[in-house]
């Protein structure tokens, strides 16, 4: 295996004991004390990620705008000044490269655009577009982006190395993060990001986040990486692994590409159809899409709750008596619900709600229904 | 149970022997790497088990393991308080862990078993 990348924060995990293990050609932590507590801090209290692993791509140019639209399923011209928005990009046959958040970055005052261009922190290059994907499909979407550009002006570049990411999740997470900065966060709208000035750099925050909680996703320069790490280890965030990201998602129903999505899966399939502007604009993988819309065979997603307490995991055959109906694309035992959830595809006369399957299991027939998605929600106060 | 004074199999089970019993469990080392366990299915009293063939398994929310039997026998005793709660397996796996006893058959073949020592030199090889 090829050489792992590590984040600014690899040797913080390694002090504080995390599991370290590769994902998606990262060297990431899996855990530091107990999947099952990491969760529930972030369910009860706050939780903070080091997801610095996402690739960061920073877009400008004349064209920008027409290459984003032409790439991705959602709208960008109708994207306001700091608000973001969820999307995929397709290839050509309607399945899915990545699912992606594209921001609308704010507009920075012409005297404090950083004035040296060699400037490392791409957060002060004036940049209008930032699209966040998945560490697994940094590189296929940069030579997408590069294959598909066509003599649009439009700059590309690859800020992931030059920042980091860190997400703070949780029912109080706004309040704590608060401390951090004196630009206030409490009136940041849910899909929405502003930077603000911490330790006098410029980083960028927005009310985002994979867990189904309320909560935050910071952008920061490279270099500050690690204060915000220990600053907010100060204010009692506990630190969470990929392993309590993934029950959190899980739970919240959110799809994890590679699992629930991939080139062969096309959105509609997946419950995604509101991300994806087939009415009203014309991209890559549209016609293929409108096609697939009206093929009636094609196995749609759906949540699973098990009678047992075994987990469901991906790859495990659904049946419907003796009838093979689909598949799981992500299984886990729910912290929350204490009880053994899955995402599966199945054939569109298995979706409804209360419709009863079982899942194979290591050879053994399991008993599961469809419930409603998601299998999580929390308590939402306002907004 | 002291650790130091039980055998080991080479698949993270401690193996405790008392008045013609086996007593079978998981080594703390095991329980630490699966973490968050979820879930264990052990066998039915009146079992056979066979020595290094599978009795049942351990799945955490990261991965599912089988547990091998230590000696061919039969299963005489089950801990149900660990199949109701598989955390106890986390905080005691060398007292109210314990997984099973077993009753050796007669002429009963054994897995090759290891000292504390041998085990610990073990662990610290893969780790």
């Amino acid at each position: 295996m090829s050489q792992l990348y590590r984040t600014p924060l690899y040797t913080a995990h390694q002090a504080q004991g995390a599991r370290l293990v590769p994902f998606a050609g990262w060297e990431m932590p899996l855990h530091y004390t107990t999947i099952t507590e990491e969760h529930q801090a972030v369910r009860q209290r706050a939780g903070r990620f080091d997801i610095s692993h996402m690739g960061r791509l920073f877009l400008r140019g004349s064209d920008a705008l027409s290459l984003l639209e032409w790439v991705y399923t959602n709208a960008v011209a109708t994207l306001k000044t700091g608000q973001v928005r969820y999307g995929l990009i397709c290839n050509e046959a309607g399945g899915v490269k990545d699912d992606v958040l594209l921001y609308r970055l704010p507009e920075i005052a012409p005297a404090d655009l950083a004035t040296d261009s060699s400037s490392d922190n791409p957060l002060s290059q004036g940049f209008p577009y930032l699209l966040v994907v998945n560490a697994a499909n940094r590189e296929k979407i940069l030579a997408w982006l590069e294959t598909h550009r066509q003599g649009r002006e439009v700059e590309i570049h690859d800020g992931t190395f030059a920042t980091a990411m860190v997400a703070v999740q949780g029912p109080i997470a706004v309040e704590l993060c608060q401390k951090l900065t004196d630009t206030p966060l409490h009136d940041l709208r849910y899909y929405h990001g502003r930077y603000v000035s911490y330790r006098g750099q410029r980083c960028l925050v927005s009310r985002t986040g994979y867990t189904g909680e309320d909560g935050l996703e910071w952008i920061v320069p490279q270099s500050q990486a690690l204060p915000l790490w220990e600053d907010l280890q100060g204010l009692g965030v506990t630190a969470c692994g990929l392993g309590a990201r993934d029950t959190l998602r899980l739970e919240a129903a959110m799809p994890l590409y590679g699992h629930e999505l991939t080139e062969e899966i096309d959105p509609f399939q997946a419950g995604l159809e509101w991300a994806v502007k087939w009415q009203e604009k014309d991209f890559i993988g549209r016609q293929a899409l409108l096609r697939r819309r009206e093929d009636k065979n094609l196995p749609k997603r759906v949540g699973l709750e098990l009678a047992g307490r075994r987990i469901a995991r991906e790859q495990c055959r659904v049946w419907q008596g003796e009838q093979p109906v689909g598949w799981i694309s992500s299984g886990t035992f729910a912290p929350t619900l204490q009880k053994s959830i899955a995402l599966a595809y199945v054939a569109p006369a298995c979706t409804a709600v209360g419709t009863r399957l079982e899942v194979e299991i290591r050879g053994q027939r399991e008993a599961a229904q469809v419930v409603p998605l998601p299998f999580y929600s929390r308590r939402r106060a306002s907004s | 149970m002291n650790p130091e004074q039980l055998r080991y199999t080479e698949t993270h089970e401690w193996v405790a022997e008392q008045d013609g019993l086996v007593t079978v469990g998981i080594t703390q080392y095991a329980a630490d790497l699966l973490r968050d366990l979820v879930y264990i299915e052990l066998p039915p009293l009146g079992t056979r088990t066979e020595a290094g063939s599978s009795f049942g398994e351990v799945e955490s929310i990261k991965a599912v393991s089988d547990l091998y039997a230590p000696v061919d026998g039969e299963v005489v005793a089950v801990n149900e308080a660990v199949v109701a709660e598989p955390q106890i397996i986390s905080r005691d796996p060398y007292g109210q862990g314990w997984l099973i006893k077993i009753r050796p058959a007669a002429n009963a073949r054994w897995s090759r078993l290891l000292s504390y020592a041998e085990y610990q030199q073990q662990i610290a090889q893969q780790a």
